[in-house]
């Protein structure tokens, strides 16, 4: 252990000398120290074994995928110098099949060659039945994953694939060194602490210390494969504590240089970059927040088939009441309280990227409580005593939950103001997200199983293909005592016309007519009012107003282009 | 303070004369009194007369400061200050005596148990150890799911959370109590007092309330004093974690957890639910310490 | 004394096994999920097969089983390992109690981060203990002078007021209104890789532990200060007081050794109760300092429904417990003789 650390410095010296002596180059780590805090910190830093946005980004100071996506959701290549296509010969033409080929040269962190072995052992680390992968669905219908020579890696698919840069794209799945995982394939994979603490990478920067959930050190990558890069010599990565408390840190009293995911109320954070120290920056990818409307009847009474499509909602089926709920809500107005410049108002549960993003349902972004009180009355449903509508003794009342989040609760608070305006009423829960989201057998509250009338989160994609995020929507994923309540089809919607949508997506790979399906499956699940958009979220974050060269990228990590900043004089 | 004193020294109808004489005396007690009547008028009729609803989001009015339509602003979304500061009292204080009242209850009576019978001692002082031990927020998450909506049903979704609160609150946080009591009743047993009581043949159950309880009041006192505040803050702690009530309905510590991400923006959002829970506490104190002056007779007729 | 204290030791350990399995239930019953923290771009199916992979899909018992295998058999087999080389059975692959989070053994994390917990939690109980005694003490015996009203005042707006808003309070006050190269400023989050070799060092450490130890030590000190003079005030109306006077002893010699003695018993209690915690951790104001000690590492277990995690620390935790409480009978015992356990 000890040569090789004497070796890596070594070899990490010679190189700062060569890199010195080359004309023009600056040299690496000539801006000594940037400090980074995610208010929730890492706890490991391998992606495979956990699926958490923080770790993920962690992980990708350090270990690196053969693609990436750009601030604009564009492929890059990565470790390779090309991505694959159709037309230069990558894909097969049948698309079962993709070859990607390592850039040559490639060294880790160690000073070994990367390998396309290594790529091997990556995808079946994953793909090992008893390791618990968490990037599995990324493997999705992957066959085989062969070395055609050391540079040379072709994955085959067991159906065509359309769209088939899931494996080794975006920081997901990055490469891991075989030698160094050897021996954590399967069911050992959690026992390899070292390993998960500390992967060799092919990144900017290597662990000197890893704390888990607290602090990481970093170093500077020797064997970085531009010598003039990272232009920080240590690198800091501390977590815990709240978003309000981050953002101060960067923006107000600047003990560090930037700040992750600030999802603190706008004008709060408007202040503090008044301060003068920091610069708050945001971008779009495709996080919807948005309420799903329950098809069925959540009544208890109906035992175990409570929130089952055996029983159709005694008001929610009808299509005016929901079309009446979107109409009373004023997007515009959620959105500046709620998200500021961190959110636009959208009225498409899938608002980007561009090509896919529908148009024909802006109408909604005009709240309309005159429209939505003629709709309902037309449809029958007339103010009782108290002013709640109702129609043959049932009323409109509603349990709204979601789970809790200060600016969730606000929307709540909101939303069921408008609401009483048509005649609504609205009874307001908020769940624990770790029970909400947690999918537990035993409990009433989580969001698949959806006992309540409405609920409202965020939902969005990994990369920038809308066809598994669609895929939701399928009658087939219904959750119901059946599957386990296992399914992403909270509202229960089930249309043979959108299943045939989205088989014929399946086999289509021309991206333009893929648009055109996935927009008309998005027009569909609006029209019918099943779902029910707010706010296309972006991401916030903040810099310090030193720390140059930070590029906002929600397709990928965040720290994608960490190897690009320096510090400004 | 339990029942069971009360009807210990409830006997003697002179003896309540005096100790309303002397609690009057206690300068401290007296303003305390005053100051927590008027809390518990404010919160009781203030929602009458300041009729605004608390839950009504004015969006064209929010984060807005001191001003005739607003006496104490409003919040983010437009909603009155002073109008959710008098109807959260209610809540906040009606959680807070009774959460208190249950804790005390139980471990006073738990504490003097333990302290006086050897025997069941060591059974009651480990199922102090076990409650002191369980991990509260995996407990929470256990008992909502298991009664949340049972309770709603049967008593609508405001009260059911109401009992739900209190119990929660009750059962987690006796513990302290019981085992001061404890020690004070373990020395205090064999006391020459309580010998010669026992010597003459006075039964147990009266032995404890003439002679026991009345001796350990002042730690009951303080207890009850920091179970009000320790029961609001928990209460907020509740909601925050989405246990408590529906996010909708203020309560002092919600109000002051919600104003805190406002505080370089809007101070006063802080400061008003802040300044309630505060003044409620200290007075709360201040009769409790009068209380004890007053019904010590060391002290009384001094 | 000695044979109560052995029969007390003996006894806890059905207990605490009692306990244990107690919390496990609870634990277990908990329904949130170490998945549930994961985005929503992780499949149904791959969650289910996580959860395979934690073992999830074993029956209860099993698992606690498990665990207590893990715990009372191979974390201290390891720990003689580790500690004096000394090797029994497997030693390498042996299975140590594991977070699911983070994959790696609980006990190390814990060790890990004991120092800043201990720097912290723990100096704010010394801290607490040291000012409220001394208030708790002159309050009583200058009862309703201002002194008294004043500590009064103080200690109720300390337990009145939650430490997330002092924390937060002191926070805007010292690291941001205060310029960051004034001699008054405070850093806002705490280092944990801080490590003290020098004076600067150390002045450092004792900059960055001031406002939460401040923070804890003002909700801490108010609690015991009241118990103190509740129990002083009670004392000094008793009559051996007035014999000890009497019989010509100085003021102080009968305040500070008679009437402290006998008013200890309530303090030791809440002292007894309070030490415990301090392992424990201070979940609110480690979170708003970035401490990232015990307290920080039981609330990121309970999120994530870690369960090894949060079932290894609680019942350290109840062990303390247990301990501390013995403790402080032996305690009563010693200050006043007259307790007796048979």
């Amino acid at each position: 252990m000890k040569l090789s650390k004497i070796a890596m410095a070594t070899a990490g010296a010679s190189m700062l000398a060569t890199s010195a002596f080359a004309a023009g180059h600056e040299m690496q780590g000539r801006d000594g120290h940037v400090g980074i805090i995610y208010w929730q910190a890492a706890s490991i830093l391998n992606p495979y074994l956990s699926g958490g946005t923080k770790d993920i980004e962690a992980a990708s100071l350090v270990i690196e995928p053969l693609a990436r996506y750009d601030q604009d959701g564009n492929m890059v290549p990565w470790l390779v110098d090309e991505i694959p296509t159709v037309e230069n010969g990558g894909v097969a033409e049948d698309l079962t099949s993709i070859t990607w080929k390592l850039s040559e040269g490639l060294v880790w962190s160690d000073g070994t060659p990367v390998t396309s072995a290594d790529v091997v052992f990556t995808a079946n680390y994953c793909m090992d039945p008893e390791g618990g992968c968490q990037q599995l669905a990324k493997f999705g219908d992957v066959t085989s994953v062969e070395a055609l020579d050391d540079l040379t890696i072709k994955i085959t698919f067991g159906v065509p694939k359309p769209f088939p840069y899931g494996p080794f794209v975006g920081g997901q799945t990055p490469i891991l060194q075989a030698a160094q995982f050897e021996g954590c394939s399967g069911a050992a994979a959690p026992s390899c602490t070292d390993q998960n603490f500390g992967p060799i990478g092919t990144g900017p920067f290597v662990v000197t210390e890893f704390r888990a959930n607290d602090t990481i050190s970093m170093e500077a990558n020797p064997n970085y494969r531009d010598p003039s890069k990272p232009a920080f010599a240590t690198l800091t990565f501390k977590g815990g504590g709240d978003a309000t408390a981050a953002a101060r840190t960067v923006l107000e009293t600047g003990e560090f240089d930037y700040a992750w995911n600030l999802q603190i109320a706008p004008e709060v954070l408007d202040e503090m970059e008044s301060a003068g120290k920091g610069t708050i920056v945001s971008g779009f990818g495709t996080l919807v927040e948005r309420i799903m409307i329950n098809l069925t009847d959540p009544n208890p009474d109906l035992g175990d088939e409570r929130s089952t499509v055996a029983h159709p909602h005694p008001f929610l089926s009808d299509i005016a009441v929901r079309q009446a709920l979107s109409m009373a809500i004023d997007r515009e107005l959620l959105t500046e309280i709620g998200y500021g410049q961190a959110g636009r108002p959208t009225c498409n549960v899938l608002p980007a990227p561009a090509i896919y993003a529908s148009t024909a349902n802006d109408a909604c972004l005009v709240q309309d409580i005159a429209g939505a009180n003629a709709l309902l009355d037309e449809a029958g449903w007339l103010p009782g005593a108290d002013g709640i509508r109702e129609k043959d003794g049932v009323r409109l009342s509603i349990l709204y939950q979601t789970s809790t989040n200060a600016v969730r609760q606000d929307f709540q608070a909101l939303i069921k103001q408008w609401w009483s305006e048509i005649g609504v009423e609205t009874e307001l829960k908020n769940i624990d997200a770790g029970v909400f989201f947690g999918g537990d057998q035993s409990s009433p509250d989580t969001f698949q199983k959806l006992f309540a009338d409405v609920e409202m989160y965020a939902n969005n994609f990994d990369g920038t293909d809308p066809e598994a995020y669609m895929g939701n929507w399928k009658c087939s994923e219904i959750p119901s005592p059946e599957n386990a309540w296992l399914g992403g089809n909270m509202p229960r919607y089930c249309s043979e016309a959108y299943d045939g949508l989205l088989a014929e997506m399946a086999g289509t790979a021309d991206i333009d007519e893929r648009a055109r399906l996935a927009k008309a499956m998005n027009d569909m699940l609006m029209q019918e009012y099943v779902i029910i958009p707010l706010v296309d979220r972006g991401r916030v974050s903040a810099h310090a107003n030193t720390l140059e060269g930070v590029v906002l990228n929600t397709w990928d990590s965040e720290l994608w282009n960490v190897a690009d900043w320096s510090r400004a004089d | 303070m339990s029942d069971a004193t009360i009807q210990a020294e409830a006997k003697n109808r002179s003896l309540w004369g005096d100790v309303w004489v002397q609690f009057k005396s206690h300068k401290g007690a007296m303003v305390g009194t005053f100051v927590f009547v008027f809390i518990l008028l404010a919160v009781a009729i203030g929602p009458y007369l300041w009729n605004l609803d608390p839950t009504f989001a004015n969006i064209r009015e929010r984060n807005q400061g001191m001003s005739w339509a607003h006496p104490f602003g409003t919040d983010q979304l437009g909603r009155d200050t002073l109008a959710q500061l008098l109807q959260g009292g209610r809540v906040s204080i009606a959680v807070g005596v009774t959460a208190m009242l249950i804790s005390l209850i139980v471990g006073t009576a738990i504490g003097v148990l333990a302290g006086f019978f050897k025997r069941i001692d060591g059974l009651l002082m480990r199922t102090t150890d076990l409650f002191l031990a369980l991990p509260l927020l995996p407990l929470l998450l256990v008992i909502i799911m298991l009664f949340r909506d049972t309770l709603r049903k049967a008593f609508g979704p405001e009260t059911g959370i109401f009992i739900l609160i209190v119990f929660i609150i009750g059962i987690t946080s006796w513990m302290q109590t019981a085992r001061i009591v404890r020690g004070d009743v373990l020395a205090l047993k064999e006391r020459e007092f309580v010998l010669a009581a026992r010597s003459i043949g006075t039964p147990s159950l009266r032995l404890i309330l003439r002679h026991i309880l009345p001796n350990v009041l002042s730690p009951i006192m303080v207890s009850a004093t920091l179970g009000i505040a320790n029961a609001i803050i928990t209460e907020s702690a509740l909601s925050f974690l989405g246990l408590g009530f529906p996010s909708d309905f203020p309560t002092w510590g919600r109000l002051l957890y919600d104003g805190a991400q406002y505080i370089d923006n809007y101070p006063s959002r802080v400061v008003w639910p802040g300044l309630a829970i505060t003044l409620t506490v200290i007075s709360v104190n201040f009769i409790g310490d009068g209380l004890r002056d007053a019904l010590d007779p060391r002290i009384r007729g001094r | 004394m000695l044979n109560y204290t052995i029969r007390r030791l003996i006894f806890a350990i059905p207990t605490l096994l009692f306990i244990s399995f107690i919390i496990f239930i609870i634990l277990d019953m908990a329904p949130n999920d170490p998945t549930g923290n994961l985005p929503l771009t992780i499949p149904p199916e791959v969650r289910q097969k996580i959860r395979e992979s934690l073992g999830l899909d074993a029956p209860m018992y099993i698992r606690y089983l498990l665990w207590c295998n893990q715990f009372f058999i191979n974390e201290p087999l390891n720990m003689l390992h580790q500690w004096f080389g000394w090797c029994i059975g497997d030693c390498e692959g042996r299975l140590r109690v594991e977070s699911w989070i983070t994959r790696s053994p609980v006990v190390d994390s814990i060790v890990e981060r004991m120092p800043q917990t201990l720097w912290v939690v723990g100096m704010s109980y010394v801290v607490s203990i040291l000012v409220a005694v001394p208030i708790g003490v002159i309050s009583a015996y200058k009862q309703y002078s201002w002194f008294d009203q004043a500590g009064t005042l103080v200690s109720m707006i300390g337990f009145a007021v939650p430490t997330f808003f002092t924390g937060l309070v002191l926070q805007i006050v010292f690291s941001t209104m205060i310029p960051s190269d004034h001699w008054a400023w405070l850093p806002s989050k705490y280092n944990t890789l801080h490590e003290v070799t020098d004076w600067q060092s150390f002045v450092y450490q004792m900059r960055q532990m001031a406002m939460p130890v401040t923070v804890l030590a003002l909700y801490n000190m108010a609690q015991l200060s009241r118990f103190m003079r509740a129990s002083m005030l009670d004392n000094l109306s008793q009559d051996y007081v007035r014999t000890a006077r009497a019989k010509g002893l100085r003021e102080r010699t009968v305040v500070l050794v008679h009437v402290l003695r006998n008013s200890l018993i309530p303090v030791v209690t809440v002292i007894a109760l309070g030490v415990p915690t301090i392992f424990g951790g201070a979940i609110i104001t480690e979170q708003i300092f970035g401490v990232n000690g015990l307290g920080a590492l039981l609330i990121i277990g309970i999120q994530g429904a870690d369960i090894p995690l949060v079932q290894t620390l609680t019942f350290i935790f109840a062990v303390l417990i247990v301990l501390f409480n013995l403790i402080a009978d032996i305690l009563y015992g010693l200050l006043d003789p007259r307790i007796r356990y048979e």
